[in-house]
């Protein structure tokens, strides 16, 4: 024990010389190196939120739904019929980037424990994932390794992974986003929180035995930047157990639902440090943790160590002295480690002990609660503009062949299918799932009721980039609209925001902005933020991502039967646009693909027009008036209008022409479309060019089919809501027409060569 | 008729993780009761027909089932196969059958290096077993896989001895029943999907029928008739024995 816990350890651990001050001050003179090493990760940004936590406050996180707002292991929300919701998005960025397989592996592994310690079934995964461009050999290997560590840990869970989205832009080259979002069933009276108390109690740690490996995770790693050091960071990169928390899961819910436990709290970042600090601050009580009796890995592990090794698959659980022999009678049944460790205490201070000698004795409440707060002065960026480009024909040449420039768009990583991704996910494990990857959201039934939930996750990280407050408003109304579009009610939102170093300025200004933009936006469509993660650091070489605050979603519903997806269903049906706003140049993936650019001023969401369109879209599936409904987002009107036909298909075809039907769940052969887009002026804005019709963006828009004699219900329901008819579904081909002059027809199955193409791009 | 309930069992190994699904893809057939069965105890609590789940048994960090085959419950299965019990495997219990010697052959890595999930085309080769028999010979059977290690192989000997014993039950298939390119999607040989032993009994299959029995789900209804079947056959139980 001859380390000190001098300024200088403390800077080397991450801690600046203010910190340490302060540290100083709580302890009453020099720490101890234990003590030191607990707040270098408790004061870390990752663990403490000391960048981001004066802003958060702005979020709306209350409702009659909510059951467990921001500040718990998940948000949970009432769905109904005495059940409940809990969900949560985290990121695991840095360690992907490092490691990319068990990165993502662990990534899922500790989102999963956040749910189902606080007893609810973990019964969804999804996950939110950003890459630099394809044409970069590095990007392809960390994209296969990332897929590939989400499916081997979430497959042996046996959690169903239900899609999720991938974007990729030089911006993420030098860090990758991995946000791994789960939800669980739960029964309302079912709770439990990571609170301790019950002075005398056990402490008690289950699980894996605890080893070096994530040794300083939160602070190494995760509240810092990437630089060339980036290989010698891969120790600190768990590694990933699937089978031993499959086990974990199945023993925590069986303590939980026989209630053998006072409360639990997972070992996430910080390891046994932040479980213990958090459960003893927020119970008002002490613990003592005798670090001697941890189960190890390495029999010469020091107590530092131990107390923030981030081994992974490990539960804190607070026991009473009547109840400890059941709950090692089920841990033994399970194969699990189960050891008392400590003991729930008067004293309110986190003390470790190590052979009887005390080598840290903190204020459990400072140590968890009381972290420095740091509100950087924001500065907007010069990149910044205030106003849309000017789509004219010298700096925009107009496309010689429409068609082409649609196939080439659904060819476009970022709009292509990624079926090659999802189909290593097993998603339909539960035998919950309504809707597969692929459509705009997830939907679940809920067992034993009429009951269904849904998931959607959105962020255009280009859009929050040129505006971060319209961006990120336009995140939440288009994983609301994405909800709405299979027919659910959206309730409530778990967030993981994804911004550069917050010490600059303009990163904190990007953050304050997107804050806002998500704020507005949840108290409009009344769904509250119940949980989330906020993931600084995400530069390297000093160049920052697009700000990529991602929204995770829930909906519900009270008659899961009435749910739809966004396939053509039949030859004749009605195609209707709802929403009339004119496509935009300004950061469309058109933009990208076609001149190379991203610049401009994303359009602002009418929050007001949102609501309504997406009430009327809901009645009228609730009143099974449509088909199919299809958000319009990346690649505009066109390709939401191509992505509705090689999805659909007419249960009486006879032929197969789409070869990718029966191993989606699809029968038949597929459908086209016949559409007119109506004026130049209307759809194409001020330019009044056709591509801009056809490819511009634009929020709020909805793509539906209708059965020709519901055409007139249809009309009622939506009353004044801007829409109209754009044409109709047909046989082989998509055509587009604008007052009648054709702009292009391209038959469906080159629209699906195009459209499948991703893996061709990854060979 | 008010008969007894038929009675399934289904094997609980530590990383069963379809284990739940198969129980209540039984429980959906009236007529019916179905139990847990502990993978360290030894008794099969009478039940007519035992069902593996799928899943990843102790982590499948070994050769997938290589560990489960020696779970105690496994004594029981092979005791209760050798005296003519139904036992029906799926993917990760295919696996386990196959490891165990109660099926010939073997189920190797995917051929495309990837877990993959997805619909597949199941065509039915024989109605002669009691896993198939509600289906019609050549019936086509839409239902998901869902594996890494499901690329079945076997000996050239032994795989003509299952084809004169008509041992092979399902094979991947197009949408018409006829085997195609990119129907299969493990490498398996000669298209084989499911196989069941010389005494008929025992059958094992990697795609997941338990998770096919509610029409309403994305999984669809096809997995019903093999359930179906093992209810038919424990209800006319002279015809299995004979």
């Amino acid at each position: 024990m001859s380390r000190r816990a001098t300024l200088e350890a403390a800077v080397k651990l991450g801690l600046t010389a203010d910190e340490y001050a302060h540290i100083c001050a709580i302890q009453g003179g020099e720490p101890t190196y234990v003590e030191l090493a607990i707040y270098s990760l408790m004061w870390s940004e990752h663990c403490s939120y000391k960048h981001s936590r004066p802003v958060l406050g702005r979020f709306p996180t209350i409702g009659p739904r909510i059951l467990q707002g921001p500040g718990e292991n998940a948000g949970i929300i009432d769905v109904g019929d005495g059940w409940a919701v809990a969900m949560k998005v985290e990121s695991h960025n840095h360690p992907s980037a490092v490691e990319p397989f068990q990165g993502a592996a662990t990534g899922v592994g500790g989102i999963v424990r956040d749910i189902f310690t606080m007893g609810a079934r973990p019964c969804v995964s999804m996950d939110s994932l950003r890459f630099g461009e394809l044409t970069e050999p590095r990007q392809r290997f960390l994209l296969d390794g990332v897929i590939g560590g989400i499916a081997h840990y979430g497959n042996c869970l046996g959690i169903p992974t239900i899609g999720g989205e991938i974007y990729f832009e030089p911006s993420y080259e030098g860090n990758c986003l991995v946000n791994a979002m789960s939800a669980g069933m739960i029964r309302t009276d079912g709770i439990v929180r990571a609170i301790a108390s019950g002075v005398g109690n056990h402490v008690v740690l289950i699980g894996s035995k605890t080893g070096r490996d994530g040794i300083g995770g939160a602070s190494v790693l995760a509240s810092q930047e990437f630089d060339e050091t980036l290989e010698e960071k891969r120790p600190s990169v768990q590694v990933g157990d699937p089978f031993t928390e499959k086990k974990l899961i199945e023993a925590c819910l069986e303590l939980i639902h026989r209630k053998l436990v006072v409360s639990m709290q997972d070992l996430g970042a910080a390891g046994l440090t932040s479980s213990s600090s958090e459960m003893s601050s927020k119970g008002f009580v002490g613990l003592d943790i005798h670090a001697d009796r941890v189960p190890l890995r390495e029999a010469d592990m020091e107590p530092w160590e131990i107390m923030i090794s981030e081994s992974q698959e490990r539960m804190l659980a607070i026991v009473t002295a009547e109840q400890i022999a059941d709950v090692r009678e089920v841990c033994e049944r399970w194969d699990l480690d189960c050891t008392v460790i400590g003991a729930v205490t008067d004293s309110k201070m986190l003390r470790i002990w190590w052979h009887g000698e005390r080598v840290a004795n903190i204020p459990a409440r400072r140590l968890a609660d009381e972290s420095p707060v740091i509100r950087t002065p924001s500065v907007k960026p010069g990149y910044i503009v205030d106003e849309p480009v000017a789509v004219n024909d010298a700096a925009y040449p107009r496309p010689a062949d429409l068609g082409a420039a649609l196939t080439q768009l659904l060819a476009a990583p970022n709009i292509a299918s990624k079926r090659w991704a999802w189909e290593q996910y097993d998603y339909i494990v539960q035998a919950n799932t309504m809707q597969i990857p692929g459509s705009d959201a997830a939907v679940l039934r809920i067992k034993d009721t009429e009951r269904g939930i849904a998931f959607s996750n959105d962020c255009n990280g280009r859009h929050c980039y040129l505006d971060p407050y319209r961006g990120a408003k336009a995140a939440v109304a288009e994983a609301a609209r994405n909800l709405a579009c299979a027919g659910a009610l959206p309730v409530a939102v778990t967030d993981c925001l994804n911004f550069g170093n917050p010490e600059k300025g303009e990163i904190y200004w990007q953050f304050e902005q997107a804050v806002e933009g998500i704020a507005q936006a949840c108290e409009a469509l009344d769904t509250p933020v119940v949980s989330g993660n906020v993931s600084f650091y995400n530069e390297s070489f000093g160049q920052a991502i697009y700000p990529t605050p991602i929204i995770g979603m829930l909906g519900v519903y009270d008659d899961v039967s009435v749910h739809i997806d966004d396939a053509f269903k039949d030859e004749g049906d009605v195609i209707v646009l709802l929403g009339a706003q004119a496509g935009w140049m300004d950061g469309s993936e058109y933009q990208k693909v076609a001149y190379g650019k991203v610049e401009g001023r994303v359009p602002d969401v009418d929050l007001q027009l949102e609501v309504e369109l997406q009430n009327k879209l809901r009645a009228a599936i609730e009143a099974r008036l449509l088909r199919s409904a299809h958000d319009c987002a990346e690649g505009g009107l066109a390709v939401a209008l191509a992505e509705c036909c090689i999805a659909g298909g007419s249960t009486g075809g006879a032929q197969f022409a789409d070869p990718e039907a029966p191993r989606s769940g699809r029968h038949g052969r597929w459908l086209g479309a016949d559409v007119d887009l109506g004026s130049a002026a209307a759809v194409a804005g001020a330019a009044g060019r056709p591509d801009l019709a056809l490819f511009g963006e634009a929020p709020t828009r909805v793509v539906v089919s209708v059965a020709p004699e519901l055409l007139g219900p249809l009309d009622e329901v939506l009353g004044g809501l801007p829409h109209r008819v754009l044409g109709r579904v047909t046989g082989a081909n998509l055509r587009c027409t604008m007052e009648g002059k054709e702009l292009f027809t391209v038959p469906v199955g080159e629209l699906h060569s195009a459209y499948e193409s991703l893996p061709q791009r990854l060979a | 008729m008010s008969a007894a309930p038929v009675r399934f069992g289904v094997v609980v190994f530590p990383g069963s993780n379809c284990d739940a699904d198969a129980y209540h893809a039984v429980s959906t057939f009236p007529g019916t009761s179905v139990q847990y069965l502990w993978h360290k105890d030894t008794d099969l609590k009478g039940v007519q027909a035992v069902i593996l789940p799928g899943g990843f048994s102790y982590g499948d960090y070994l050769r997938c089932g290589a560990i489960a085959r020696f779970s105690p419950i496994m004594q029981a299965v092979i005791d209760f196969a050798a005296s003519g019990g139904l036992v029906m495997g799926i993917c990760n219990g295919f696996q386990t059958l196959v490891e165990a010697g109660l099926l010939p052959g073997g189920l190797i890595r995917n051929t495309g290096l990837k877990f993959v999930c997805r619909y597949v085309n199941l065509r039915v080769e024989t109605t002669d077993t009691p896993f198939t028999s509600a289906c019609a010979a050549g019936e086509v059977l839409r239902i998901v896989v869902k594996h890494n290690e499901g690329n079945y192989t076997v000996d050239p000997e032994t795989l003509s001895r299952m084809q004169a014993a008509d041992q092979i039950v399902l094979r991947y298939a197009d949408a018409a029943g006829k085997q195609a390119a990119g129907a299969n999607p493990n490498g398996a040989l000669d298209d084989i999907a499911g196989v069941c032993n010389e005494a008929r009994n025992v059958f094992g299959m990697m795609p997941h029928p338990e998770n096919s029995v509610e029409a309403h789900l994305a999984g669809g209804a096809d997995g019903r008739q093999l359930f179906q079947s093992i209810i038919d056959t424990v209800l006319r139980p002279a015809e299995v024995t004979s």
